[in-house]
């Protein structure tokens, strides 16, 4: 190493601060870091509090539904009452009502149960749709298809694209170029497009190839075709580290002693993209859930009658002028989840920053 | 510069050459089955099948098929062969998709170019304040604003809009959906799309905006500000001719792949909602009865705009940054 006089290493810029102020500093990882600074960003703990209050609500979906609002997510209650308030009233009306004094149909304004929020013991919190089916029992059933859908999806996506990244910037040479004119031929395409391009061929007979089975409706679907498209959007960045992270000294060193290149990849280089993964790891979710319900609204997604938050705006937006809350129960579960990510994400990526102005007292 | 342009034209005509062979594969390969089966409706003859499978050719080993559905597709884009097996065909409808695609470029360019002046001009106004302001209330207003257009799904926030301002009132502010082409009344026009632009334009809103605050304030630490400022320039100066201009910069490479790509019909979504009858919106159509080849065609449309206005962001960005100018 050149010996200047600007070169300093590590513990001599210690031991000067420490003589300077008489405390010794203390070496500390970014991770322990990130620990003591989150907890200071409200906002970010705030949302972080929002998601997995949402997670947790989708997850008791099938307690809520037997124990709270007797029916299932695709139960059909349309010629049913129900007692609001101590009144019976119909789930749907209107329609064709039968006249016994003419013997003639007559076509009334169909007319759905709105949100009865707590008034009628749990049933249909959140009103019904046109087939007269629980839209808060829909809609938590709903979330969860999003959710495994936008986590599984990232899971994948992130895993296969840290995998070709960290191949691509270890080896380098005719490896790199192919991962890297992979990345650049979906990165060719518009993302939605070639996702829809995707779901829908695969929904017409599914998938059998390579001793791999998915039948046409699966939640492997859309999870897979997400993941898929994506892949760049995770892999060029990290690319880009693992490239510069490569020329740094360590690296050579750990090269000069005779690494193993896996050894290399696990030890030297992933530690220290750790932390852009997990940034990169929670927006992706975010940016799934959305993707996920643009495909689902457009039929190339979860399909009906499962639902999902996607399609349950698709098939309320129909209804929008006498039922407003099919469109807006599952917007706005969307909005507050991908919002809650968003926020936690970048209050993740300011704590783990190195750089970051955010002070840490003792 | 020559060499970079030319060797960058023929990475262009490679990479869509590998685009063409993916949507193939996706296209042709994956479904498996026989599209013929599919075509010849329930309970088909025999006879019936076998020669829809000869005339669309999917009796033909895998290449000639790639070469014959290149082969129409470029038919239907010059003028001369249009008979029954010589362009592209909806398998569904039986329509050119060459034709139908070429019919919804009016309305996309409509909605894309507006849906971006205004996506490009909001989305600097947005980052400039709030870097200005960095830490105020002011930016944390507007930081949370950028947030929650980022999160909103474009679809969703179509269908409110139009509820709310076209559909609910008794008196709509805006005309609900309908697109009246330029050369008939420019007014009209333009009234019946506001809503559609800003639908379209809110989410690259928040998201330029944030792009553009961190670049800013990333540039206001550099020494050249600093130096700026020292020689005595006016702080509008200094924020107007050094931060703003190098901040810009990363906005090209962003601004020219979106807009390539709601122009390639990115803008399914929008386009869907608020039924403009664009390129994305006839894919959506054959969405629902998976009828593939006009997503095909669309999908072949958008990575064609998007591999162009790649290369020619590269030739902008080659020219605006010196640095990065290749030899």
């Amino acid at each position: 190493m050149a010996e200047s006089a600007g070169d300093l290493t590590t513990d001599t810029a210690a031991l000067l601060a420490s003589e300077e102020h008489e405390v010794s500093i203390v070496g500390r990882s970014p991770w322990y870091l990130a620990w003591r600074r989150l907890p200071r960003n409200y906002g970010a703990l705030l949302t972080l509090l929002v998601f997995l209050f949402i997670v947790i609500c989708c997850s008791i979906a099938p307690v809520y539904a037997r124990h709270i609002a007797h029916t299932g997510p695709n139960a059909i209650h349309a010629d049913e009452q129900v007692r609001v308030s101590g009144k019976l009233t119909p789930v749907v009306s209107g329609g064709a009502v039968y006249n016994a004094k003419t013997n003639t149909f007559e076509v009334r304004r169909v007319h759905y149960l709105g949100p009865t929020w707590w008034h009628a013991n749990g049933r249909f919190v959140l009103g019904a749709d046109s087939l007269g089916r629980d839209v808060a029992v829909r809609l938590l059933y709903g979330g969860v298809n999003s959710l495994k859908i936008g986590i599984g999806s990232a899971l994948i996506c992130t895993l296969l694209a840290v995998l070709l990244a960290l191949l691509a910037g270890s080896y380098g040479g005719w490896i790199d170029w192919i991962v890297s004119r992979f990345f650049d031929l979906i990165w060719a395409f518009p993302v939605f497009l070639l996702a829809i391009a995707l779901g829908s061929a695969l929904q017409i007979n599914g998938f059998h190839h390579f001793g791999i089975n998915i039948e046409p409706g699966s939640l492997w679907i859309p999870t897979l075709v997400i993941s898929y498209v994506l892949i760049p959007y995770v892999g060029r960045p990290v690319r880009g580290q693992i490239m510069s992270l490569r020329e740094k000294e360590f690296v050579e060193a750990a090269i000069g002693q005779g690494a193993h290149p896996l050894r290399i990849m696990f030890s030297e280089l992933l530690p220290n993209v750790a932390s852009t993964i997990l940034v990169l790891f929670t927006l992706i979710i975010a940016n799934n859930i959305i993707t996920e319900a643009g495909l689902s609204f457009l039929g190339a997604g979860v399909r009906l009658p499962d639902p999902s938050w996607g399609n349950m705006i698709a098939s309320g937006q129909d209804q929008i002028q006498s039922a407003p809350w099919l469109t807006l129960a599952p917007g706005i579960a969307i909005v507050l989840t991908v919002l809650a990510l968003n926020v936690f994400g970048d209050g993740l990526r300011d704590a783990l920053d190195p750089r970051s102005k955010v002070r840490l007292e003792h | 510069m020559l060499a970079f342009v030319i060797r960058r034209l023929i990475g262009m005509v490679a990479v869509l050459f590998g685009v063409s062979v993916l949507v193939y594969i996706v296209f042709i390969l994956i479904p498996g089955g026989d599209p013929a089966e599919r075509m010849a409706g329930k309970n088909p003859l025999p006879a019936n099948v076998a020669n829809i499978r000869h005339q669309w050719g999917f009796d033909k080993p895998f290449y000639v098929q790639y070469v014959r559905m290149m082969e129409k597709a470029g038919n239907g884009v010059v003028p001369g062969k249009h008979g029954e097996f010589d362009v592209l065909r909806s398998f569904d409808t039986r329509q050119d998709v060459v034709r139908e695609i070429k019919k919804g470029i009016p309305a996309t360019m409509s909605l894309c170019i507006g849906a971006a002046i205004i996506w490009l001009f909001l989305g600097i106004v947005v980052g400039v304040i709030s870097a200005v302001n960095a830490g105020k209330a002011l930016d944390r207003v507007i930081t949370t604003l950028a947030l929650i257009g980022v999160s909103m799904p474009v679809f969703w926030l179509g269908i409110v809009m139009r509820y709310f301002l076209a559909e609910k009132p008794a008196h709509p502010l805006f005309p609900d959906g309908e697109y009246v082409p330029l050369t008939q009344d420019p007014v009209q026009w333009a009234y019946h799309l506001v809503l559609p632009w800003f639908c379209l334009a809110v989410l690259f809103i928040g998201f330029y905006g944030r792009v553009l605050r961190s670049n800013m304030l990333d540039a206001m630490n550099e020494d050249y500000v600093r130096t700026a400022k020292s020689k005595g320039l006016s702080p509008g100066r200094v924020l107007r001719k050094h931060v703003l201009r190098n901040s810009l910069i990363p906005l090209v490479t962003l601004f020219g792949l979106d807009f390539a790509a709601v122009l390639g019909g990115g803008a399914i979504l929008t386009e869907t909602v608020f039924d403009l009858k664009g390129v994305g919106w006839y894919a959506a159509q054959s969405v629902g009865s998976l009828d593939l080849p006009p997503i095909m065609g669309v999908t072949l449309y958008g990575a064609f705009f998007i591999v162009v206005f790649s290369a020619l962001v590269d030739f902008v960005y080659a020219w605006l940054d010196p640095r990065i100018r290749p030899t």
